[in-house]
């Protein structure tokens, strides 16, 4: 009897934290539905806040959009060679690079930022056109992209793997083409996710980075915060969750450990 | 079977390895693999033998100086994809994103053969290796034993010059092991293919050899035949690494080799020796009454049905291993009178 009413305890606690966590979501998912959310619910429900924002900031979702798959080709194209290469060799030099990668997720985004724009701020195409956020986005993705990759390519036997075709006559390309990118896809497909989903929600560089005319989603949303109606605020963040909800969802369901697919034994 | 490529001789000269940190793989090594033999590399972990045969293969090149020759023409610098060698891998190293027809047909599908001759080709291998109802499966759905099959229909599939094999039974279980051994013995046969094989197993040196180079830190310690390298060891560490080697020391007086437990006549005996080497099969234990020179105590004795395995206290370090295939009872502390067949007598 004693450890049943432990249990109860115990699930009241954690639905209460639930409940903490849940309830400001719920609330403001509601307060860019309610007509006027000072009065309440009462005031009844519209979508004229949500189309405000559409109107109003269709821009920075189309460039978020944009933004977030153009980070996710370059840290594929640079990326995905790069954990190979780190999986190949593993020298003083590889893990050096490896540990430098991650450097962009430890130094705070703002410092980033600051960085980029004393260093390249003097060249105004540049600086005013989206590339600008694009570099500070890849910076900042780029080692997910290497470790999920390379977390893929250390659990398989990729040496032995590469050797048994390479045996059968195929040359580096064919190797890589047939063996290595499928043999990593999981790796590929979990690190794809999470670069666009941490590059649409980017806001630390990107805020710093982006002129009146490049303003991504993150930086629509503090912008209708801090100037507009509390409602057009949270339908703005309704808006973002619709979008980033799908992604967190692929992304869990990738992340999910798998079975051992190939059990590597040792050489002699 | 005549659908194989034309076997090639391969031939090492003066093939060294030296590893980028320092340490000696392979002292320098000559030898001759002549067309359609099958040889084998025996020898304990790290004595070189993997080594060897990865520099055959491709997989390393020998340090400057070295040449691989096949048919004599130098592929030293010719990495494996142009070498037209099978190989099967200790760990298979099949692919994880192909079927087993996937596998196997890869090396085809590499040479751009047209789809239905591969297709043609991959249900020949499959059913030589019995394995045709694995076809569609996927890796990671095969047993240890099904994963060899695939290993070595792949490499066959391509039709290669030389097959090689880095150790491929090593990681299965003994009895599969002694299956797969008796298959992979007839296929090789059937295939009349320059193979060479690897392995720390002297039972699947002997069974499947032609010849066995026998190697000890980076060296060939031996190479001949079977027959040859268990019956004329060249070596101390070749007649101790294969088989059992018993061990009398003591020395020689007129034409009888004298130890603790006794004399051994031995008329070709050479005067300097002080050890005489000799198998289990060469010694016996002699029926009551008859004479003999030599005798010692039993220390253990088990039974194995067709003959008994005895240990026999002589006096020395080691006690003698025999085999004895006596209708009678041996037990702990019996005394046996024993004697040698002094043609299997050696001094190392």
């Amino acid at each position: 009897m004693k450890r049943r009413g432990l249990f109860y305890l115990q699930l009241g606690f954690t639905l209460l934290v639930c409940a903490f966590l849940v309830v400001p979501v719920i609330l403001s998912i509601m307060a860019g539905l309610t007509v006027n959310y000072f009065v309440g619910i009462e005031s009844g429900l519209t979508l004229r806040w949500v189309m405000e924002v559409w109107n109003g900031y269709r821009d920075t979702i189309f460039l978020s959009i944009g933004l977030s798959l153009a980070c996710l080709a370059v840290t594929l194209v640079i990326g995905v060679p790069a954990a190979y290469v780190l999986a190949k060799r593993q020298t003083a030099l590889t893990r050096a690079l490896e540990e430098m990668l991650v450097l962009p997720v430890a130094v705070p985004g703002l410092a980033t930022a600051l960085a980029l724009i004393v260093t390249y701020g003097s060249l105004s195409g540049f600086r005013t056109s989206w590339a600008f956020i694009l570099v500070g986005h890849v910076l900042f993705t780029l080692p997910f992209m290497v470790r999920s990759v390379l977390a893929v390519l250390s659990a398989i036997d990729l040496r032995t793997l590469e050797e048994g075709a390479a045996s059968l006559g195929a040359g580096f390309w064919p190797r890589f083409r047939d063996i290595v990118l499928p043999n990593c896809r999981q790796g590929i497909l979990a690190g794809s996710l999470m670069v666009v989903t941490l590059s649409m929600g980017e806001f630390n560089m990107t805020w710093l980075l982006h002129t009146p005319f490049t303003k991504t989603l993150p930086v629509g949303l503090a912008d209708a915060y801090a100037s507009l109606r509390l409602e057009v605020g949270s339908a703005y963040t309704l808006v973002f969750f619709l979008m980033i909800m799908p992604l967190l969802l692929a992304l869990q369901a990738f992340a999910k450990p798998r079975p051992a697919k190939f059990v590597a034994e040792d050489a002699e | 079977m005549t659908d194989t490529a034309k076997p090639v001789s391969i031939s090492l000269a003066n093939c060294a390895k030296t590893f980028a940190d320092g340490t000696r793989a392979l002292e320098p090594l000559d030898l001759a693999i002549h067309a359609g033999e099958t040889v084998v590399f025996l020898g304990p972990s790290g004595c070189g033998k993997t080594t060897t045969l990865r520099i055959i293969a491709g997989l390393e090149e020998p340090d400057a100086g070295g040449k691989v020759l096949f048919d004599g023409v130098d592929v030293t610098h010719l990495p494996i994809e142009q070498r037209n060698v099978g190989m099967v891998f200790q760990s298979y190293a099949l692919f994880p994103n192909m079927t087993v027809a996937g596998n196997v047909g890869y090396g085809l599908r590499i040479r751009k053969v047209p789809e239905a001759e591969i297709k043609a080709r991959v249900s020949e291998m499959l059913a030589m290796m019995q394995i045709t109802r694995l076809a569609d499966r996927r890796i990671d759905q095969l047993s240890g034993g099904q994963r060899q099959r695939v290993a070595l229909a792949r490499a066959i599939a391509v039709r290669p010059r030389a097959l090689l094999l880095d150790e491929p039974l090593t990681a299965l279980d003994a009895k599969l092991r002694d299956t797969l051994r008796l298959e992979i013995d007839s296929l090789l046969r059937s295939l009349g293919i320059t193979a060479i094989y690897v392995t720390h197993d002297q039972a699947e040196a002997m069974a499947l050899g032609d010849r066995i180079v026998v190697m000890e830190h980076g060296r060939v310690a031996q190479i001949g035949k079977p027959r040859e390298i268990y019956q004329r060891p060249a070596t101390r560490f070749v007649a101790e690494f294969i088989g059992t080697m018993n061990r009398l020391t003591g020395s020689v007086r007129n034409g009888t080799f004298t130890c603790r437990a006794g004399g051994v006549a031995w008329a070709q005996a050479p005067a300097a020796a002080t050890e005489i080497l000799f198998r289990p099969e060469d010694i016996r234990v002699v029926e009551s009454g008859e004479a003999t020179g030599l005798s010692g105590t039993v220390a253990a004795a088990f039974f194995l049905g067709d003959r008994t395995r005895l240990f026999v206290d002589v006096g020395e370090a080691q006690p003698l291993v025999i085999e004895s295939t006596a209708r009678r009872d041996f037990s702990h502390g019996d005394p046996v009178g024993l004697a040698i067949d002094p043609r299997g007598l050696l001094v190392l």
